[in-house]
């Protein structure tokens, strides 16, 4: 009796650790689609160019079926008062900041999703609604989100946004690259409205490249650093600026990928579930062990 | 078999007492709360905002309610895993609070998410690399492996039992048997569930840990650290006895008996070691990292970061290392509830007094109606707790016989 009963404990013990290893191999191709091309697109904002119009505001909540005014009330200068940040009604904010070295001609400088080439939110979304695409953008999917927030807590540049007051069906709203624009070959809306041609989109590498040759060529007009060239592993969206990136509420960052460690961490816990199935095992033996000593006790 | 214990049975005693009647005021009122949520949205009832998307419910309804249930795996390894018997008596009851707690923890989840009608998205829309994906389906598994776990209780409440009236009498003698076959083939694979709860709560209790390491800068350096998830399951562990010391001594004054000393002291027992293994990670990071600088300036994280470590484990770890707060039930009781506050204290700075993000407008604090959700949640766990024992054989009775059970002596006793 007793040796029937361990041989068919340990034949379930060994089945369901094959169920649960089988079951790996599957969720790593589960991994969510992150390519990194060498034709991915970006961004590059000149700060010393732009002049504040906020044009590309408006033409961003155009694009996005977002209620807007008209562009002319566009012009009132009074909202570069107070700090303002991309949410659920506009996707892209332009702030003002003094410059140092002229008074009178402030700086202003676009904030949107920089679509970063390691995105935290992607890493972190529950069910894979972000996505990094080929053309270098970071999607949301609404058929996949539940409005768990987590990207929210993940991204570093604190730009999804959530609808908290919707009872149904709340998104995360994003500047979302344009993607259906680019998609028909159009400019982002952003780019296509900009009178000054502060933003310029192309080919990412191909940015970088330009902004090397603007800051060499005019040392006097910018600092030597394009932001978003290597932050958090480099992101789609690079800036140029005058002064520091501290001076605009630029976060400091180092080269480090924004999910940081977390995945290697999720990763070794899970190392195509050998350590969870050990565990199982290393249990299963400790239990049969503790009733073996038992029955030896119980028997005496 | 030469041990014997203390046989579970539903305890007979009056529902209604001047509690009760508190515990139903609170419930309702965080039901009024929580259908304005559903009615109105999430931003009707709570003070998040894009710069604080998770608070209260998310750092004390779900990872506080998580670390708090440990007290169901925790004893389950003891008692089934080490097979420790004289600890017999505590095994239902903790496996009834983690049933429950886990159920609210779900419930605070699906109450959280902005699209709560999704929530079973994760089971087939998959990210290996989200650690709140690995936390999601644990917990998913792990409440069935609970509900399966409590089977056992069911059956035996009602085999020998069932009895439908009248019309439907027939049904009895079917029922009947379904139960017992039931019983019975649960007993020869029982183990297979204790033993796949340990492991998936060790998982999620840690992976627990890791979901704030990807906010990176945004958490106060106090708590953020790579080894947060060791450090979860630690509290964890030393939280499950603590816990279950706790719910026993409640539930005991509360039926007017006395507390069962003669199981909760050797318990007590095992506290300080694990205490002390998870003060010394603590401290052991600390140090590593060289965060004590931050400890030097007195501001919320600083205060926090102390009470939590010396109220909650300094002094609780010095109370269980003594005999006679073992053997004392007021000592053991605070020393338990200290321990508790402890681990209740980290949830909460760690989901909410570290998460700093940097451009913000304001700082957080749960609006009312979020504190009475929270609290609605809680008075209704309890009660249902309070039915389930009045109804089902969870807590074992003194001034009983003593009856051996050799129902299932092989595969784990329930």
């Amino acid at each position: 009796m007793e040796k029937q009963n361990r041989r068919n404990f340990l034949k379930t013990a060994g089945l369901l650790t094959a169920t649960i290893s089988g079951i790996s191999t599957k969720s790593a191709k589960a991994a969510p689609e992150n390519i990194l091309s060498e034709d991915r697109m970006g961004v590059l904002v000149d700060a010393t160019v732009c002049i504040g119009c906020r044009n590309c505001e408006w033409a961003c909540k155009k694009a996005h079926d977002l209620s807007t005014p008209d562009l002319e009330t566009y012009n009132d200068k009074t909202v570069f008062k107070k700090m303002r940040r991309p949410n659920e009604s506009a996707l892209t904010v332009v702030n003002q900041y003094e410059n140092e070295k002229d008074i009178n001609i402030p700086y202003n400088v676009k904030v949107q999703c920089m679509h970063c080439d390691h995105p935290a939110c992607v890493s972190a979304c529950i069910v894979g609604a972000m996505s990094k695409h080929k053309n270098g953008s970071v999607i949301w999917d609404t058929k996949k989100c539940i409005g768990c927030r987590y990207c929210l807590v993940a991204c570093p540049f604190q730009v999804p946004s959530f609808e908290y007051n919707t009872a149904l069906n709340p998104a995360i709203k994003k500047c979302d690259f344009c993607f259906e624009r680019t998609k028909e070959g159009k400019l982002p809306a952003c780019v296509e409205i900009c009178p000054v041609e502060a933003i310029t989109y192309g080919n990412r590498n191909e940015l970088i490249r330009v902004a090397r040759e603007r800051i060499k060529r005019y040392p006097d007009r910018y600092i030597n650093h394009i932001y978003g060239e290597n932050e958090v592993g480099g992101t789609s969206w690079l800036y140029l600026a005058g002064q520091d990136f501290s001076k605009f509420d630029f976060p400091k960052f180092g080269t480090m990928p924004a999910p940081g460690v977390s995945e290697s961490i999720q990763h070794g816990i899970f190392a195509y579930f050998v350590p969870p199935a050990s565990l199982y095992a290393l249990l299963a033996g400790i239990m049969w062990l503790a009733k073996k000593r038992n029955e030896k006790e119980g028997g005496k | 078999m030469v041990e014997s214990y203390l046989r579970a049975a539903p305890v007979r005693k009056k529902f209604i007492t001047p509690g009760v009647i508190v515990l139903i005021i609170l419930a309702i009122n965080g039901i009024i709360f929580l259908a304005g949520r559903f009615l109105f949205g999430i931003g009707a009832v709570t003070n998040l905002n894009d710069q604080y998307p998770w608070g209260l419910w998310i750092g004390v309804d779900v990872a506080a309610g998580v670390a708090l249930a440990a007290g169901g795996f925790t004893s389950a390894a003891l008692v089934y895993i080490m097979h420790r018997e004289r600890f017999h008596a505590i095994a239902r009851p903790a496996l009834l609070t983690a049933m429950l707690g886990y159920t609210f923890v779900a419930i605070g989840v699906v109450t959280d998410i902005g699209r709560w009608y999704y929530v079973w998205h994760p089971l087939i829309m998959w990210n290996g690399s989200s650690a709140l994906f690995e936390v999601g389906i644990c917990v998913m598994m792990y409440m069935t492996v609970l509900y399966i776990e409590f089977l056992p209780i069911v059956t035996e409440r009602f085999i020998g039992k069932v009895n439908i009236r009248k019309f439907f009498s027939f049904l009895n003698k079917p029922i009947e048997k379904i139960l017992i076959i039931l019983d019975k083939g649960l007993g020869k694979i029982i183990f297979i569930f204790i033993i796949l709860g340990v492991v998936l709560s060790t998982l999620h209790q840690s992976s627990l840990g890791t979901l704030m390491v990807i906010a990176g800068p945004k958490m106060h350096p106090l708590w953020q650290t790579p080894v947060l998830p060791l450090l979860f399951l630690l509290s964890a562990i030393s939280v499950g006895f603590p816990m279950v010391i706790f719910e026993s001594m409640i539930a005991a004054k509360s039926f007017g008996e006395k507390p069962e000393m003669e199981v909760l002291t050797p318990l007590g027992f095992s506290v300080a070691p694990l205490l002390g293994i998870y003060l010394a990670f603590k401290i052991g990071d600390m140090v590593i990292r060289g965060t004590f600088v931050y400890l030097t300036v007195i501001n919320t994280a600083s205060v926090m970061f102390t009470i939590e470590v010396v109220v909650g484990i300094i002094i609780p770890l010095r109370m269980f290392l003594s005999k006679k707060v073992l053997e004392t039930p007021s000592l053991l009781f605070t020393a338990s509830s200290l321990v508790i506050l402890g681990v209740l204290l980290n949830r909460i700075n760690n989901f909410i007094v570290a998460y700093t993000p940097p451009y913000s407008y304001g700082s957080y604090f749960p609006s009312f109606g979020e504190i009475s959700v929270t609290l609605g949640f809680a008075a209704l766990l309890i009660l249902i707790y309070r039915i389930i024992v009045m109804n089902f054989p969870v807590i074992s009775q003194q001034d009983k016989q003593y009856v051996i059970t050799t129902k299932y002596t092989i595969k784990g006793q329930l």
